[in-house]
């Protein structure tokens, strides 16, 4: 033992190990993965430092004195590598032996100069793709795109040969490990994203300025990297496990990492060798991160609406590709928030829907907006304000009040027990039969009325047949003339009050039509209140 | 707005914007013409195959009983003897019966064509254009009855 191998954390039972990835073109990061080093601190110094290192302590194997890496230089990788792919070539069952007797073939060249080549195990992830430059092209990315964050979470996909190459190296350790009597298994190595983050989320967190995640930020910035000069790499394996290789519509390649990985578990070594030369060949060039993008979590906008109109439609009403109504309040709401919140898209709900010539009156219908991938997230009470009164500015027919961020959570009171609540309704009916104030008179004494609804034939194409129960609370008749009265009722959620007028070829029973002996149809309908307490009241 | 193979036996479609098809009787069938008193109305079409047997589940309809343009919906007995068949008209899948027609069948005479419905039939999506543009229109069909009626006077 010597000081340098405390130094590189490696220790003298790693050396053949560390000895035989050195030459299978490895880069130290990756060495020290391979020998299980699970210290983060040695994995973000300079890889020049480490690989010089590394060498003087294997070199301290062979020649116990203390030379530093100024004056031994070891045997350049490059040409190495060269010769035994060759020989790997016309023995590629089994490489690791050639490799390790070669350990000295001292042709020294001066690595010091250029940069180190491209590592066959990573292909540059755990080199240059770690380091500052990387990072700060991918932050100037960030902050260029306008977002509005306080913590991230990172997140990679690396290209599926990386899988097929760790494999190839694990194999050759794995027959190292062995001779000393050493049992481990493939998961206890340090995988290659475990060790990228460990180096690369420091480097982000000095640059963007912020305080750490622990894991949890709705602000996500994901890399993919790609390496085209190496895709290959994962084809044998599609002939060797065809299992694991289903052809899927919606995807680009069949060569997804999950199926590689899957493949890898089911492969058995000498298929695995026989098919895949190793080492690997060395690749002429890095990675590259093919797409660099951020994601913010969804915001929720909540609030209630009313609908001064009777020709505008709650959400667009599209027919055979073609517009039916100008606009729509989905639209005219949504619109502003969008701009607002500068978000990707957005998703419109509500406490149930009216008809194109309903009107949505008194203390409003609730309705939620989920706003995808915004790049504000922040907004004052007093900005909310503007953003509502901007909203109702723009338009007479739809006015908003109590507009709020709430959480995802808070949707889920919007939905749940819906049909438990009532709602309160205004229509104008026309009788086909003469009637007198007291014909309709008769309604207001009816409470609690069970109605037998069968899915009505108007939206029978888009919701399942069945009988519905649903209960009239109350009714208050208005009378007006011989034909025509308004009645006020209270009903439970989910009833459909048009039905319950005209009957809808009797297949709602009771209807109007029935209790009072005549035909009946319906000219207006209001809605004049939906009973929630959600979203809460803004004192606004 | 339909009319079919026996003189006088017209049936009459009602179609919805959402292509939803509701069968019943049209003005000049004998059943609303003559006055007869209809005994009873069966939606069992043969010894294994009633209408009443139709069942569909779920928004996508499944289990309904697929219906050519040909295909008997139901019959009709009178008390005088007579017998009348209903049939489908449209090629489309039965969703449901009236069966209120079963417990009192004189709704089909005093409101033919609301709460005395025979069928309501969904046609393919691809084809109810097409369906409707094959019927007459309500005028065209106003003017088969009197061109009917001419002939008979």
């Amino acid at each position: 033992m010597n000081g340098f191998s405390s130094m590189i954390e490696l220790s003298e039972k790693d050396k053949p190990i560390a000895q035989m990835l050195l030459n299978f073109g490895a880069c130290p990061r990756c060495i020290f993965r391979f020998c299980r080093v699970e210290l983060q601190a040695p994995y973000r110094r300079p890889e020049k430092e480490l690989l010089c290192e590394l060498r003087t302590f294997l070199q301290s194997n062979s020649n116990e004195s203390e030379s530093s890496c100024e004056t031994v230089q070891p045997p350049c990788k490059r040409i190495r590598l060269e010769s035994r792919k060759e020989e790997a070539e016309e023995q590629t069952a089994n490489g690791s032996h050639q490799l390790t007797d070669a350990e000295n073939d001292g042709n020294a060249t001066d690595d010091n100069l250029r940069p180190p080549p491209v590592c066959t195990v990573c292909l540059g992830i755990l080199q240059e793709l770690c380091e500052m430059d990387f990072v700060k092209a991918v932050c100037q990315k960030i902050n260029s795109s306008e977002y509005q964050f306080s913590s991230f979470v990172f997140s990679v996909s690396f290209p599926p040969q990386l899988s097929v190459r760790e494999h190839a190296a694990w194999l050759l350790v794995k027959e190292e490990i062995g001779k000393q009597d050493l049992l481990v298994e493939k998961d206890d190595l340090v995988q290659l994203k475990e060790a990228y983050k460990w180096i690369i989320h420091p480097l982000f967190l000095e640059e963007l300025g912020v305080p750490p995640a622990d894991g949890k930020s709705l602000f996500e910035v994901s890399v993919v990297f790609a390496h085209p000069e190496t895709d290959e790499d994962c084809h044998f394996l599609a002939t060797a496990c065809p299992s694991c290789f289903k052809s899927a519509k919606n995807k680009q390649s069949i060569f997804t990492r999950m199926a590689v990985v899957k493949a890898l578990e089911l492969i058995d070594d000498d298929d695995f060798l026989k098919n895949f030369q190793s080492p690997p060949s060395s690749p002429k060039t890095p990675c590259t991160a093919v797409d660099i993008q951020c994601t913010n979590g969804a915001i929720f906008v909540a609030g209630r609406y009313n609908k001064y109109s009777r020709t505008l439609p709650q959400t667009p009403w599209i027919i055979d590709g073609e517009r039916k109504m100008e606009s729509s309040v989905e639209e005219l709401i949504s619109e502003h928030l969008m701009t607002t919140f500068k978000a990707d898209s957005f998703n419109f709900s509500s406490s149930g829907r009216e008809d194109v010539d309903v009107r949505t009156l008194g203390n409003g219908r609730p309705f939620a907006i989920e706003l995808v991938n915004p790049r504000r997230v922040h907004l004052t009470a007093e900005e909310m304000r503007a953003l509502q009164q901007t909203i109702n500015n723009s338009s007479d027919k739809v006015q908003v009040h109590d507009l709020q961020i709430v959480t995802r959570e808070a949707i889920g009171h919007m939905k749940e027990g819906e049909e438990g609540k009532t709602k309160s309704y205004n229509a104008l009916i026309w009788t086909e039969k003469e009637i007198r104030n007291e014909d309709v008179a008769v309604l207001d004494s009816m409470k609690e009325l069970k109605l037998d609804q069968k899915t009505p034939l108007r939206v029978l194409h888009r919701r399942p047949l069945a009988v519905r129960v649903r209960v009239i609370h109350t009714m208050q008749s208005e009378y007006i003339d011989e034909h025509h009265f308004r009645l006020r009722l209270k009903s439970q959620a989910g009833t459909y009050i048009k039905e319950f007028v005209h009957g809808d070829f009797g297949r709602t029973k009771p209807n109007i039509g029935s209790l009072l002996g005549t035909t009946a149809d319906i000219l207006e309908l209001d809605v004049e209140s939906v009973d929630t307490d959600w979203p809460p009241a803004l004192d606004n | 707005l339909d009319v079919k193979g026996n003189p006088c036996e017209d049936h009459c479609i009602l179609q919805h914007s959402n292509r939803i098809c509701v069968i019943a009787l049209a003005d000049a069938h004998p059943v609303l013409q003559k006055g007869k008193a209809i005994e009873r109305i069966s939606y069992q079409i043969s010894a294994n195959c009633s209408r009443l047997q139709n069942k569909v589940s779920g928004k996508s309809k499944r289990g309904a009983q697929f219906l050519t343009e040909l295909a008997p919906l139901c019959r009709i007995y009178c008390s005088d003897g007579e017998e009348y068949t209903i049939y489908s008209c449209i090629r489309g899948r039965l969703i449901e019966v009236n069966e209120s027609l079963l417990g009192d069948p004189s709704i089909l005479q005093q409101k033919p064509f609301t709460d005395g419905y025979v069928a309501v039939v969904l046609p393919k999506f691809e084809e109810s254009k097409t369906i409707t543009q094959g019927l007459l229109t309500r005028k065209e069909y106003e003017e088969v009855l009197s061109k009917r009626f001419n002939s008979a006077s």
